[in-house]
């Protein structure tokens, strides 16, 4: 299953997704998908990096279904985590229609 | 490794014993708590300065009888989160009256120093770079206004019998 | 209420600073977030689900009109306008950015408050009853006792790296609201035969994934020994807790693998061998302590207040109010009032600022300038004249303050669940709002009676589903939210934990499923007056199994 990497921005704790630049991006669907286990790994090493220099923290892949709308988590904890609260939907990033 | 002791990095005289080594006969030697309970009667009569090191879970008990034969008392934080050595050092100091070194070792960083020097540790193996860098510049984190007594030398502030500042 | 001295004012600005520089220190990359966590914890800050989150103490649930308008201004400036009060009687944030961190503790400072040992294996937050001081029941106020416990734990050097976190409750009343026999150690006041005040001490309560009542560990302890003797509990926890298995940890555990006699006779060797006199608590300075808890001067009123009579008379709604959010008060003419921060359909502890500030107002200028926050998570207005409920109650109205449900199915107990907390299984908040929606504020509600659901959303029971009449508890199975349902736990001075249905059911079902325990309660209870918790005591889970189970297997045919 495809997966992307998703961490917490340190100074504010926002979730965060790595992106095709490096950068990280609050919107899953600037997310970079990697396809197989060697992308993925170069990925989270990346990601590592990003933690180890104090910019993110708690990184994690994600298992993610393509979709049109671009990358669905397959978990729901997930899903919350790149939405926002499903009982607050004026909150999160579903509210900036991220 | 540097040892951190009254304000100041000091030479450390002392010497981790391994288990199963016989001590010097200059002493200061810190042994193992096992092998301390195996070797004592080879130290009989004498009085060379000797120390031990005590993991979390030991028994005080065991080394009751020798405590204050003992100049360096080393108690271990394996991780800094195992907070068990806080009470053996307070027990050390206020039961057993033990007035040698208490030495913290292991994982010993420099927000833990104050609570440390508050149960009653007056010397800090260090190991991490960045507490080592904050006690060479004199900083360590903590507050000036206490809500417990401690094995420290504080004084007791307001009518509260428990509030106590740095003496 | 207790106010900070010249000392109290100054630790708290010390522990400001300190952590405001361990927060520098993290931000400029010179501790590692596995250095940073503890501290952060110890300050109250998590990492949650979409962002950080800051739980504030409100110590024993007692605020000043002028702290919650403080509560409000952080919610404002710093969040997004609301915050969520807790099972701890803490008030939580969703949303701070910790770089905000260290101003939003300065603010705090401000109104002498503060977020030390709001997480962390540390001392918690110390809870009391919350009709504390103001109950018809109540022997003695529990409240100077435990700010004298909170400050003696402030940054206790020897229980700041305890095995697991620890918590403190204690009540004053023989009616227990505050569940102490769920928590590490619990003090219930009592008086011995001389007249002399002192506790019953209950230890190794607690919920979580091994839920346990707490033991009665000494029939008396003098007040004067206090400190002392929890010094020793918690020392003897120190050193013997387990720390192999966070989810051993708990002191619970300890008792349990101990057994009780050589627990106790630990604790007491322990409290034999201390130093005497350290930690004695002197009379005087009790009474120091107490001067500031001195309820108000109620003005003497009649018992019965006409215009209440009349309001009550012309408006259900508000007789409603009056019969389910209003307690005895120990003074005449007066009452203590619960606000229901469970509005049908509302996420259960959930207050926006604006909320705040008309709570803040009612206390000022109708409550003495006293507020309390219960671990139902309701508010409460603890000294209110009968003869200005009309006027509390319109303008709790105006601010969707005014539901008639206290003690009712909808007052849900609920934590953040799935939809905010990073530990959780599952959805808790959603499953609060369809029962609250479901059975509502009316004759149903009414009819059902005394009623306490209580929901988690992982097994930490944050929820405290353990010692819900009903508890729910979201799990996942498979990828799917799934609720496992327990009858019969109670979190009051008969103290029990649930028994477990069965399977647990889908999200979809869960509220068919309370909706038939609920009718297989009211079909077999005596009358009315056999409230449900009696009822499964004596009817059992037979019953109630049955129902949930069997009901459309053609069983029966």
């Amino acid at each position: 299953m495809p997966q992307i990497v998703s961490a917490n921005r340190l100074t504010d704790g926002i979730v965060v997704f790595l992106a095709a630049s490096d950068a990280w991006v609050e919107g899953i669907a600037g997310a970079r998908i990697f396809d197989d286990k060697a992308s993925l790994e170069a990925g989270m090493a990346t990601a590592g990096r990003a933690s180890a220099e104090n910019i993110v923290v708690d990184v994690a892949p994600v298992e993610v279904a393509q979709t049109p709308r671009g990358p669905e988590p397959k978990h729901i904890r997930d899903r919350i985590r790149a939405a926002g609260p499903t009982v607050r939907t004026d909150h999160g990033k579903q509210a900036a229609g991220l | 490794m540097a040892l951190y002791k009254n304000g100041a990095f000091v030479d450390d005289r002392w010497r981790a014993l391994p288990e199963g080594e016989a001590a010097p006969v200059s002493g200061h030697a810190i042994f193992p708590f096992d092998w301390w309970r195996e070797e004592r009667g080879a130290f009989d009569g004498s009085n060379v300065p000797l120390g031990v090191r005590v993991e979390p879970g030991a028994d005080l008990a065991e080394i009751a009888a020798d405590i204050k034969r003992f100049s360096v008392i080393a108690l271990v934080f394996p991780k800094f989160g195992d907070g068990r050595a806080f009470s053996l050092a307070r027990l050390l100091r206020e039961r057993y009256g033990y007035e040698g070194e208490l030495r913290a070792v292991g994982e010993v960083l420099s927000d833990q120093i104050q609570l440390m020097q508050r149960c009653g540790f007056d010397a800090f193996e260090v190991t991490d770079a960045i507490t080592e860098k904050a006690l060479r510049e004199g900083r360590i984190p903590g507050v000036a206004h206490f809500y417990q007594p401690s094995e420290r030398k504080e004084v007791p502030v307001g009518s509260r019998p428990w509030t106590r500042a740095p003496g | 209420m207790y106010r900070y001295d010249e000392f109290d004012a100054a630790f708290v600005a010390d522990r400001v600073a300190q952590f405001s520089d361990q927060v520098r220190r993290r931000l400029a990359g010179e501790l590692t977030e596995d250095q940073f966590r503890p501290h952060r914890l110890m300050n109250g800050v998590y990492l949650q689900l979409h962002a950080y989150m800051l739980r504030i103490a409100v110590p024993y649930g007692t605020l000043a009109p002028r702290q919650m308008r403080k509560l409000a201004f952080i919610a404002r400036e710093f969040d997004k306008g609301y915050g969520h009060f807790t099972t701890r009687q803490n008030l939580q944030f969703n949303w701070p950015a910790l770089k905000d961190v260290p101003a939003i503790l300065g603010h705090l400072a401000e109104v002498e408050m503060h977020a030390i040992q709001t997480s962390g294996n540390c001392i918690r937050n110390v809870t009391a009853d919350h009709f504390a001081g103001a109950a018809a029941d109540e022997i003695e106020d529990p409240r100077p006792y435990a700010e004298i416990l909170r400050q003696w734990s402030s940054i206790h050097p020897e229980f700041t790296f305890l095995p697991r976190k620890f918590k403190l409750a204690l009540t004053g009343a023989p009616r227990d609201r505050a569940a102490i026999q769920t928590h590490d150690i619990g003090y219930h006041v009592t008086r011995n035969a001389k007249g002399e005040t002192g506790f019953v001490v209950y230890a190794g309560g607690g919920q979580g994934r091994t839920p346990m009542v707490a033991h009665k560990i000494r029939e008396f302890v003098p007040v004067e020994e206090l400190v002392a003797y929890t010094q020793a509990i918690v020392r003897v926890y120190n050193l013997d807790g387990r720390r192999d298995n966070k989810y051993k940890a708990r002191i619970k555990i300890l008792v349990h693998e101990m057994g009780l006699e050589k627990f106790k006779a630990a604790v007491e060797a322990e409290f034999a061998a201390m130093k005497p006199d350290e930690l004695k608590l002197p009379q005087a300075e009790v009474e120091r302590i107490r001067a500031y808890f001195a309820p108000p001067k109620l003005p003497p009123k009649p018992a019965r207040s006409e215009a209440l009579e009349a309001r009550k008379a012309a408006d259900g709604k508000f007789a409603s109010f009056v019969e389910h959010n209003v307690t005895a008060h120990k003074t005449a003419g007066h009452g203590v009032v619960t606000i229901s921060l469970k509005a049908i359909g509302a996420i259960p502890g959930d207050a926006t600022a604006e909320q705040m500030e008309a709570v803040a107002d009612l206390a000022e200028t109708y409550g003495h300038d006293e507020i309390r926050v219960s671990h139902e998570q309701n508010l409460v207005l603890p000294h209110v004249a009968l003869d200005d409920l009309p006027t509390v109650y319109d303008a709790l109205a105006k601010h969707g303050l005014a539901t008639a449900n206290i003690g009712l199915i909808s007052d849900i107990i609920c934590c953040p669940g799935l939809d905010y907390c990073a530990l959780a299984t599952a959805r808790s908040i959603p499953v609060a709002q369809r029962i609250s929606e479901h059975f509502g504020e009316g004759a149903r509600a009414k009819e059902i009676g005394a009623m306490k659901i209580k929901i988690s959303g992982c097994i930490n029971a944050c929820g405290h589903h353990h010692v819900g009449h009903i508890g729910i508890l979201g799990l996942e199975r498979k990828g799917v939210e799934t609720y496992q349902v327990t009858l019969g736990g109670s979190g009051d001075e008969t103290c029990s934990i649930g028994d477990i249905t069965g399977p647990g059911f889908s999200e979809q079902d869960i509220v068919g499923a309370i909706d038939t325990i609920v009718d297989t309660y009211v079909a077999n209870r005596r009358d009315v007056s056999e409230d449900f918790l009696t009822a499964y005591r004596r009817l059992g889970m037979a019953p109630f199994k049955k129902a949930l189970y069997e009901r459309d297997t053609g069983a029966d045919i």
